[in-house]
């Protein structure tokens, strides 16, 4: 791996007696979307706050942007350095209600110290590049839930950040508006980018990310390229089996016999086999259930490191 | 930067020129709707002044200030116009601050970028003493239009009233960072300022009250804003200008560390 623009090692953090963060190490190579995943209270949002230096870890440290020298800026201590070259969307918007768009953006260039003249030219292509170009004049609560969000990204490159920091960037969007984001993030990508992500959504994960962290519990469970993970975890075929009866078929020997792993989960049975064919055939003797055939994907992965239960603390 | 955890939460403030993009900030929100806030910040004092200042004041007659008698209108005018520097610099210190810090989440978005707390609890502080400094202007003219004082020494008393700006401002920030949420406030209205509006000399000569309540009300930092302004609005110099001086200015100071501190505790769980 290249000098990384983050490392961050052996981060711990915790509230009264409980951990919320437990010696975490990862980093970000230039160019790289590093994806952290983890149910709610793993941990996640806790990770950023300290990267950001608004929550100071109880162990470890991070270091940002190494020189050819081998110094770096650390957080906290260089937080004005670090964050004049940090791109941030938090997970809730911070959007100035009373400014319009191109006045969100030009005043928060001033706090990276861009004064007019340099913003004039740069908040049109912001704009356009949010595609907000037509809403340049109006105010934050006119746009929808996805134009809010892509008013944050537009905000967050007022200073053509290297490293973007994104806390679930998606959460709450539409279909359509969740795929315009992905799209504007791949560009940035493209552009050489590097992107600290943490989403719920597993197909995000899948198609933004280089590498995932799989967090639960404030511990790093997994970490690899997303289809190195599945294979490494999981077998490669999924057959589900819902409807009335269903629950019977996982105590069937008959069919757990073709399955690798078989799992209950509400009214559906998952089995998971290296290959389905067999198990498929079998299945069709119970024409009343219905099958559902396909590829193991990362949200299978992320259950079955972090369990199926709802976490109460959601 | 140095490392802020190691020294808690009292250390010195860590302050940089970018407090100025967040003044401006708000300058820029406060200036599409300045006419109707002007209006509304000045309407309310200058009833209190006609009706009691006019009203109250064939009643009163004349008032002794530094040994010398003075009409009640201007008695009270120069209070007055410290209270509403006062409540000015309050209002925006507690419900317009608070609405950005943990309503709008305004200060969340501005400390992604390279701009610290410190910075815009000090940008709040100067804006909310602007703002009362604005008030307390127009203010000013209104009574100067009706020549309740035309002394050249209300360019002093201008000053005075920027320092008190600063200082309710501090004191607010306080109570802004410990605020859950808008109705903290009503206490700090109800239990602070409204006491202190009856005990600073703003309506009455301080000799009025008993004397235990006296010996507390010559502490009190709207007291000593009032004893500097009230000799002014009658072109004279106030007796013993450093001691309130140093009141206000040590209540600032004060205040400031204290808010500072408060507002770092609030933001870092």
């Amino acid at each position: 791996m290249t000098t990384p623009l983050l490392q961050a090692t052996d981060l711990t953090k915790r509230y009264a007696d409980t951990t919320v963060v437990d010696h975490l190490s990862f980093a970000i190579a230039p160019g790289e979307c590093l994806g952290v995943i983890g149910p709610n209270g793993a941990g996640k949002t806790t990770t950023i706050r300290m990267c950001l230096g608004l929550t100071a870890p109880d162990t470890g440290g991070i270091a940002y942007f190494p020189g050819a020298d081998g110094t770096a800026l650390q957080m906290p201590r260089d937080a004005r350095a670090i964050k004049a070259r940090l791109g941030v969307v938090s997970q809730f918007d911070t959007l100035d209600p009373d400014f319009s768009c191109a006045e969100n953006l030009l005043v928060y260039g001033r706090y990276f110290g861009l004064g007019r003249a340099a913003m004039q030219p740069r908040v049109p292509q912001l704009l356009d590049f949010a595609a907000l170009a037509h809403k340049a004049d109006a105010r934050p609560g006119a746009l929808s839930g996805g134009m809010k969000r892509r008013l944050s990204l537009a905000r967050a490159l007022v200073n053509d950040p290297a490293l973007l920091l994104l806390d679930e960037p998606t959460t709450g969007l539409d279909p359509q508006a969740r795929h315009l984001m992905w799209e504007r993030l791949q560009t940035l990508l493209q552009q050489g980018k590097s992107i600290l992500l943490t989403t719920h959504f597993m197909d995000e994960a899948e198609r933004l990310c280089d590498r995932l962290l799989v967090l639960d519990h404030g511990r790093k469970i997994a970490e690899g390229v997303p289809r190195a993970l599945i294979a490494e975890h999981l077998e490669p075929d999924v057959v589900e089996v819902y409807g009335n009866g269903a629950l019977r078929l996982a105590g069937d020997a008959a069919l757990t016999a073709l399955a690798a792993r078989t799992e209950v989960s509400g009214e559906t049975v998952f089995f998971y086999t290296q290959d389905a064919r067999a198990l498929l055939g079998a299945l069709a003797a119970h024409p009343q259930q219905r099958t559902l055939h396909r590829p193991a994907n990362l949200e299978d992965l992320f259950l079955k490191l972090t369990g199926r239960q709802i976490r109460e603390d959601a | 930067m140095r490392d802020h955890d190691a020294a808690g939460i009292w250390h010195p403030p860590q302050l940089s020129a970018r407090w100025w993009p967040v003044f401006l900030r708000n300058f820029l929100v406060w200036r599409k709707l300045a006419l109707p806030s002007l209006i509304g910040n000045i309407a309310e004092p200058l009833i209190w002044l006609v009706a009691f200042g006019y009203g109250m004041g064939a009643l009163v007659g004349k008032v002794m200030v530094q040994g010398e008698q003075v009409p009640y209108i201007l008695f009270l005018a120069s209070g007055s116009v410290c209270m509403s520097a006062m409540q000015a610099a309050s209002f925006e210190a507690l419900y317009s601050a608070f609405s950005r810090m943990n309503v709008q989440r305004t200060w969340d978005g501005i400390m992604n970028a390279p701009v610290g707390l410190d910075d815009i609890v000090l940008a709040e502080m100067l804006w909310a003493s602007f703002k009362a400094l604005f008030t307390a202007s127009a203010i000013l003219c209104v009574m100067m239009a009706l020549q309740i004082s035309l002394s050249p020494k209300l360019a002093v008393a201008w000053l005075v009233l920027a320092a008190t700006g600063i200082t309710f401002s501090c004191i607010a920030l306080i109570f802004n960072a410990l605020a859950k949420g808008y109705d903290f406030f009503t206490y700090y209205f109800t239990l602070f300022m409204t006491p202190m509006m009856f005990l600073s000399g703003v309506f009455f000569p301080l000799e009025q009250l008993p004397r235990v309540v006296q010996a507390v009300a010559h502490w009190l930092p709207l007291t000593n804003a009032v004893a500097l302004v009230r000799p002014l609005f009658m072109d004279r110099w106030p007796d013993a200008p450093l001691q309130h001086l140093a009141v206000l200015a040590g209540y600032a100071l004060g205040a400031f560390w204290i808010a500072l501190a408060l507002t770092r505790r609030r933001f870092r769980a």
